[in-house]
């Protein structure tokens, strides 16, 4: 017997069942077909610039800083006046983000390089594929896009959320999935990013800076204001 | 760093552990830290109870379901292009994870935080078979430098101080100049970042565990602070997920439940910085990521757990919450329970995976003062498991032949309620006597365990029921007033 067969017939002695019985198979299939939203906290149920306000008081709350712009062409700008004021050098990495590569990074004096980050990277920007106004969390997807390297090597993490895209909660990031891609709604990572990289292993206190960015700043378009 | 079991030298770990100056003036410190921020976060969340409500009923489900939802998660990691291991005991996970690395000529070896690694003693084996693993979390990484064992599930290093981290890195990190200030902890975790961005990007498999495994999506959850465990498992050439078969739930939406009550819980985060879902190996179009993607799906006696009244510990998602809460884990840390998972939890699971013979002691080890069932995010009824063990070590007579006589002599008394009743107020009489109205005893015959510590109270002279009988016509008369009054309204 291998050892799955044998673990899987030990689950069922242990429960008493035989695998087959219609009922569970039954409930397992429309838990999977149906999947239950369970509870929702109210508090990320905003709209408009009440759910950017959320966005941010939580996103701030986890030393995320964050930047609301008026439209994608402010975005460059607002990027480069982050770096200099923090004294980082005008240098970025992205991936090949449409949405990204549309805006007018030669309008800056920024150095902007492509592809994913191999470690010597001291800024990437990347994308979001959504916001969470409940946590002020970015949901960040792996692809040529958005590498997942950007995401985590670079010291500095610059990322752009559209306004349109923030949700009050991880499960509506679940319901676009779906709704986007069907029955293989994953890509190989989703990175639900909640403020920069810290640990509380040292002395028991939080220092932030351990292995991912040391600092994460959010450029929010508000599509509200020019609507 | 191995799987040693001391459990069975409990009261000797505990004695050592009470001694140790350097650990108790870091367990004082437990009782503002972990427990406030939790009650923090739980209070600020109006829906937190109604969502650990939730969490407890998506694990019963699944585990009242568990053959069906492998068999469906299995199904997903396959189609994604990931392989899945099903390991029977801690041996067999170890060659399975030993096999892969050789079979990719892998040489370096990273790892993120897993509990289940440290279960089965992964590491000295890796050694063993000539590879070299590293430890990237900052905690495991600071206890591996020091041969040590984690203290705590998601604190491994919490038993040590910024001096001797700083005394560690010192002796390790001897490519560095030996005159550079570590005096600041941040400077420490500076040198750290440094030292392993390194092993990052040399590694040849990472290794991470999993906090949740999705059926839904045939997916895996770890959820992390540092960001450790997404350079481990972005940057090799594959990604070996270590997990036990209890890590499972169904879909999506029900880990977004679980992951409102685990960061709360644990360090009173709204959500803890990185929560990361991996699906399969890097997909075609794809510029990062493993190449390939393996979970091993440990099972090491847990099956055995379904059906029993120990099914329940297995809606454990550790946490931590019942050793930050615990006053005999605040009093003798994690070290002392002498294997992998410490506290009321560790008090529970140990004995059911590696047996009462050998963790039998340490459901002893509790005053069921509650707390840790109280702020267990899935509700687990802890103080009633640790109590089912006793009863268990009673059956098999493990329990010492001192404690059984004891029992033995309070069972004669407590059965002939009279002559209890005599014993007791003899008992209580003899005693105030001999306190010469001290209140107190400093040394008693038979009792120095207890006296060695503290004074011992000493009895009023009577006992409490002798006292209760004596109260009884005043309650009475008491008792009939509210009734006179509820007549004349």
């Amino acid at each position: 017997m291998t050892a799955r067969d044998e673990i899987l017939a030990n689950i069922r002695r242990s429960l008493g069942v035989t695998g087959q019985e219609e009922p569970r198979r039954q409930a397992v299939a429309d838990r999977l077909s149906r999947p239950e939203r369970g509870i929702v906290p109210a508090r990320g149920q905003k709209n408009g610039a009440e759910a950017i306000a959320t966005f941010r008081t939580y996103a701030e709350a986890v030393q995320t800083t964050v930047a609301v712009v008026s439209g994608p062409a402010q975005v460059p700008a607002e990027a480069a006046r982050w770096l200099s004021a923090n004294n980082l050098p005008a240098r970025l990495r992205m991936g090949a983000d449409a949405r990204l590569a549309a805006m007018p990074w030669g309008a800056t004096t920024l150095d902007v390089s492509h592809g994913p980050s191999a470690g010597a990277d001291l800024n990437g920007v990347s994308h979001a594929f959504a916001g969470v106004t409940e946590t002020g969390s970015l949901v960040l997807l792996s692809g040529p896009d958005n590498p997942t390297t950007i995401n985590f090597l670079p010291d500095n993490h610059i990322v752009v959320l559209d306004s349109l895209d923030l949700v009050p909660a991880l499960e509506d990031v679940w319901t676009r999935l779906r709704a986007e891609a069907g029955d293989d709604p994953l890509p190989r990572t989703v990175n639900m990013v909640t403020g920069p990289s810290r640990s509380g292993d040292i002395d028991r206190t939080i220092f932030l800076g351990a292995h991912g960015p040391r600092a994460l700043h959010v450029i929010v378009i508000d599509r509200h204001a020019t609507a | 760093m191995t799987a040693t079991i001391t459990s069975p030298a409990f009261r000797e770990n505990a004695h050592q552990a009470l001694q140790d100056k350097q650990l108790q003036a870091v367990l004082g410190t437990m009782r503002t830290g972990f427990s406030v921020k939790r009650a923090e976060a739980a209070a600020a969340l109006p829906e937190f109870e109604a969502l650990r409500d939730s969490a407890r009923d998506i694990k019963n489900h699944t585990l009242a379901h568990l053959d069906l939802y492998l068999e469906q998660y299995e199904a997903k990691v396959t189609a994604s292009g990931g392989h899945v291991h099903f390991a029977r005991d801690a041996a067999e996970a170890r060659r399975i994870v030993a096999d892969i690395c050789r079979a990719l000529g892998a040489k370096t070896v990273t790892k993120g935080k897993s509990m289940i690694s440290e279960e089965i003693g992964l590491n000295d084996h890796l050694e063993r078979e000539g590879f070299t693993p590293i430890e990237t979390d900052l905690g495991e990484y600071i206890i591996q430098l020091r041969h040590e064992t984690p203290s705590h599930i998601i604190a491994p290093a919490f038993h040590l101080s910024a001096a001797q981290v700083e005394q560690d890195f010192r002796r390790v990190h001897t490519q560095l100049p030996p005159e550079r200030d570590l005096s600041e902890p941040v400077s420490l975790l500076n040198e750290a970042r440094q030292a392993l961005r390194q092993h990052f990007l040399a590694a040849d498999v990472g290794i991470t565990g999993a906090n949740f495994l999705i059926a839904e999506t045939g997916t895996s959850v770890i959820v992390t602070n540092e960001g450790n465990g997404d350079l481990t498992q972005t940057l090799p050439k594959a990604h070996i997920v270590l997990a036990s078969l209890e890590k499972l739930v169904p879909t999506l939406d029900d880990c977004a439940q679980m992951l409102r009550v685990l960061a709360r819980s644990a360090t009173g985060q709204d959500s803890s910085v990185y929560t990361t879902f991996s699906t399969g190996a890097r997909r075609a179009s794809d510029p990062d990521g493993p190449g390939a993607y393996h979970v091993v799906l440990l099972d090491n006696g847990r099956t055995g757990m379904l059906g029993t009244s120990f099914q329940e510990m297995l809606r454990c998602i550790r946490c931590g919450a019942c050793m930050n809460h615990c006053p005999v884990y605040q009093a003798v840390g994690g070290h002392a329970y002498g294997w992998t998972y410490p506290g009321p939890m560790g008090s529970v699971l140990t004995p059911a995976l590696i047996g009462v013979d050998k963790g039998g002691h340490l459901p002893n080890a509790s005053t069921f003062c509650g707390r840790c069932e109280s702020v267990c995010p899935v509700r687990i009824p802890l103080p009633k498991l640790m109590r089912h063990w006793r009863e268990k070590e009673f059956e098999r007579h493990l329990t010492p032949a001192t404690s059984r006589s004891g029992l033995a002599l309070w069972g004669f008394f407590a059965r002939r309620p009279w002559l209890y009743r005599q014993a007791t107020r003899l008992g209580a009489a003899a005693l105030a006597l001999a306190a010469r109205g001290k209140g107190k005893f400093a040394s008693l015959p038979f009792a120095s365990g207890w006296t060695q510590g503290r004074d011992f109270p000493a009895p009023e002279g009577r006992t409490f029921q002798a006292m209760w009988a004596a109260q009884a016509g005043k309650r009475r008369l008491a008792g009939a007033q509210p009734d006179v009054k509820g007549q004349a309204q």
